[in-house]
């Protein structure tokens, strides 16, 4: 080795330096790797996580140590209307805003997948919605939902005539919800329809073009191409859609705070207010708990659509 | 077997003409560009309207009868003027600004390496580690806030934006490994073990090889977990009391709407005003924002 050869890193290595050598030894840096991350995610995450199910289990609350009072909690809770209210509304959100965004996703996601000017921009407009924060865009629903000066009142009875009197969106049970449901599956749309159009763009031509060869009409292609190569992307987005809208928070606590009547809760929303605006934590923390059995179901959902992708895909698959 | 295809073929002849029909300009009217200009019209108008308001004059904004409520006849920057000099509105955004900034920066640092780790140093267990991770990405904050609170409460961080800095890695740091992940995976092994080869150290590796070639991945986290934390609320409602140290969402929420009669004018104008940030970082990078989003789904 001449001198004229010596890099910065092979002087490094040459010079006895313990530090670099440590930080050479490779279990030692899987570990320092490691260490950040993962010790970020067991104090902020894993440990509150068991906290949260050991904190069901007792009567804590805000300024006092609770003791353990076994499923108290929980009988409570089966006996308590409003929590059985929140189950109620929160299955019904979460089934009917899914079924809007994936209906209404995947058909924005096929009329991207045509090719027409200005398409980038376009695409890049549409994921509006999912940029701006949440609350942000709630309030503005909120806006657009006022019994007075709604402006699809305004729309609905000044412009077209249809109706007679101003609808009260937020004032009453069936129509709060709904008009929850729908300014979710505004925010919705967006991601699932951009993730979809995605995987539309992987699907090869050449398949389409074999089956327009042999005379498939446009249904025929969608149910037996497009449908059956979309199952597995649609299974992941599914369940990341359906775990952040039967956990939602914001839209609801921004536009009714589970009013009126508290018909609108959720079960993210109760729990907060039993929780941190009440006091109660332990029966905060068993509102978020029962929650749980809802997302394993999900979860799995997830993993039989991964290995249904693995059957179509032959077995060498990542 | 080119019989048994061959024969669907004839059978289905008269389907054909059809599909030749398909992109005749009324049918591609009415079948594509009708149906997107209502998608773009719905997605939109909720901006539109937010925008119009925080410049309508309070007069205009309660009277439809004499203005017409989709435009503005006298624009007016007194919402605007109220929100800025008025309110604490400008350290809402400084407090927000901060947060975002940090909590992405340590989710970053934290990530890389641990993707690095699991991805590059490969080990016994790093494909579990891995799935660890993932399955992090699942917990969604509405199961955790209540815990956290007590958590925030042990450290003495309740009320302070650090807690807000510490917690938010934890749905970060899940979505940029896997994404980084992704973007390490498609780095040809084999420059690094050139470098092996030429006697660098690991770290080495990894500073001078594979993060300049992961930049666009780096990007692509870093945005992300910037509007992430942008507009994440939950946990700023819980763990925030004091109404200085307030994010601009939750800010708006708790602090502008006061008594029965909003000031939708001042509202529209705060969301607007917060939602500007991240709109504008956004069409800066819609093309990493896009990649992650669909890179992430598909990894």
């Amino acid at each position: 080795m001449s001198v004229t050869t010596l890099s910065t890193h092979s002087v490094a290595a040459r010079q006895p330096n313990w530090l670099v050598r440590l930080f050479d030894y490779k279990p030692f840096l899987i570990v320092m790797c490691l260490a950040p991350a993962i010790g970020l995610l067991s104090v902020f995450l894993t440990y509150p996580l068991g906290l949260g199910i050991w904190l069901a289990f007792t009567d804590t609350t805000i300024g006092r140590r609770g003791i353990y009072v076994g499923l108290e909690n929980f009988q409570y809770l089966l006996t308590d209307s409003l929590w059985w209210n929140a189950v109620f509304y929160s299955v019904l959100y979460t089934a009917v805003a899914t079924f809007g965004k994936f209906a209404l996703g995947f058909w924005l996601a096929l009329l991207l997948n045509n090719h027409f000017p200005f398409k980038s921009v376009l695409r890049a407009i549409i994921l509006l919605p999912w940029i701006v924060p949440t609350v942000l865009s709630a309030l503005a629903f909120w806006w657009i939902y006022d019994p007075q000066f709604s402006i699809i009142s305004y729309l609905l009875v000044d412009v077209l005539h249809w109706r007679d009197s101003n609808i009260d969106f937020l004032g009453s049970p069936w129509p709060a919800r709904f008009s929850l449901i729908a300014a979710n599956i505004w925010r919705g749309i967006p991601f699932v329809a951009i993730s979809l159009l995605a995987g539309l763009q992987t699907i090869s031509p050449s398949l389409y073009e074999a089956a327009m060869l042999d005379g498939a009409s446009a249904w025929q292609r969608f149910r037996y191409i497009t449908f059956p190569m979309m199952m597995p992307i649609l299974a992941i987005v599914m369940t990341f859609s359906i775990i952040f809208t039967f956990t939602d928070f914001q839209l609801v606590y921004a536009i009714t705070r589970g009013g009126p009547g508290n018909s609108t809760h959720l079960l993210a929303t109760l729990a907060f207010q039993r929780g941190i605006a009440g006091g109660e934590l332990g029966e905060g923390a068993a509102i978020a708990v029962s929650m749980i059995p809802f997302l394993v179901f999900a979860t799995l959902f997830s993993y039989f659509g991964l290995a249904r992708r693995k059957w179509q895909q032959g077995e060498s698959n990542d | 077997m080119t019989d048994s295809v061959a024969q669907p073929a004839v059978a289905d002849a008269k389907a054909a003409p059809d599909t030749m029909a398909w992109d005749s300009g009324l049918r591609r009217l009415m079948m594509i560009y009708l149906p997107l200009g209502c998608f773009v019209l719905i997605l939109l108008f909720p901006f539109y309207w937010m925008a119009i308001t925080s410049f309508k004059p309070n007069a205009e904004l309660m009277n439809y009868k004499e203005h017409n409520p989709f435009w503005i006849s006298s624009p007016t920057l007194a919402h605007i003027k109220h929100l800025l000099f008025n309110t604490a509105y400008p350290h809402w955004l400084w407090t927000t600004m901060l947060v975002a900034i940090g909590s992405t920066t340590l989710s970053l640092i934290a990530s890389t390496l641990a993707a690095y780790a699991i991805e590059r140093l490969r080990f016994r267990g790093s494909p579990y580690i891995g799935l660890g991770i993932y399955l992090a990405y699942l917990v969604p904050p509405s199961i955790l806030f209540i815990p956290l609170a007590t958590v925030v409460v042990q450290f003495g961080l309740f009320d302070s934006p650090l807690a807000l800095i510490l917690v938010y890695p934890t749905f970060l740091v899940p979505f940029c490994t896997w994404l980084l992940i992704g973007y390490f995976k498609s780095i040809p092994y084999e420059l690094e073990e050139c470098a092996l080869v030429d006697g660098a150290t690991r770290l080495q590796i990894l500073r001078r090889i594979t993060l300049p070639l992961a930049v666009p991945g780096l990007i692509s986290a870093g945005i992300f977990s910037f509007t992430l934390s942008w507009n994440e609320f939950i946990y700023a409602l819980a763990f925030i009391q004091s109404g200085a140290n307030k994010t601009v969402p939750v800010a708006i929420l708790t602090e502008l709407v006061t008594g029965d009669v909003y000031q939708w004018g001042a509202l529209m104008a705060g969301s607007l005003l917060g939602s500007l940030p991240v709109a504008i970082f956004y069409s800066l990078f819609v093309d990493y924002y896009v990649s992650s989003l669909t890179g992430a789904v598909k990894e």
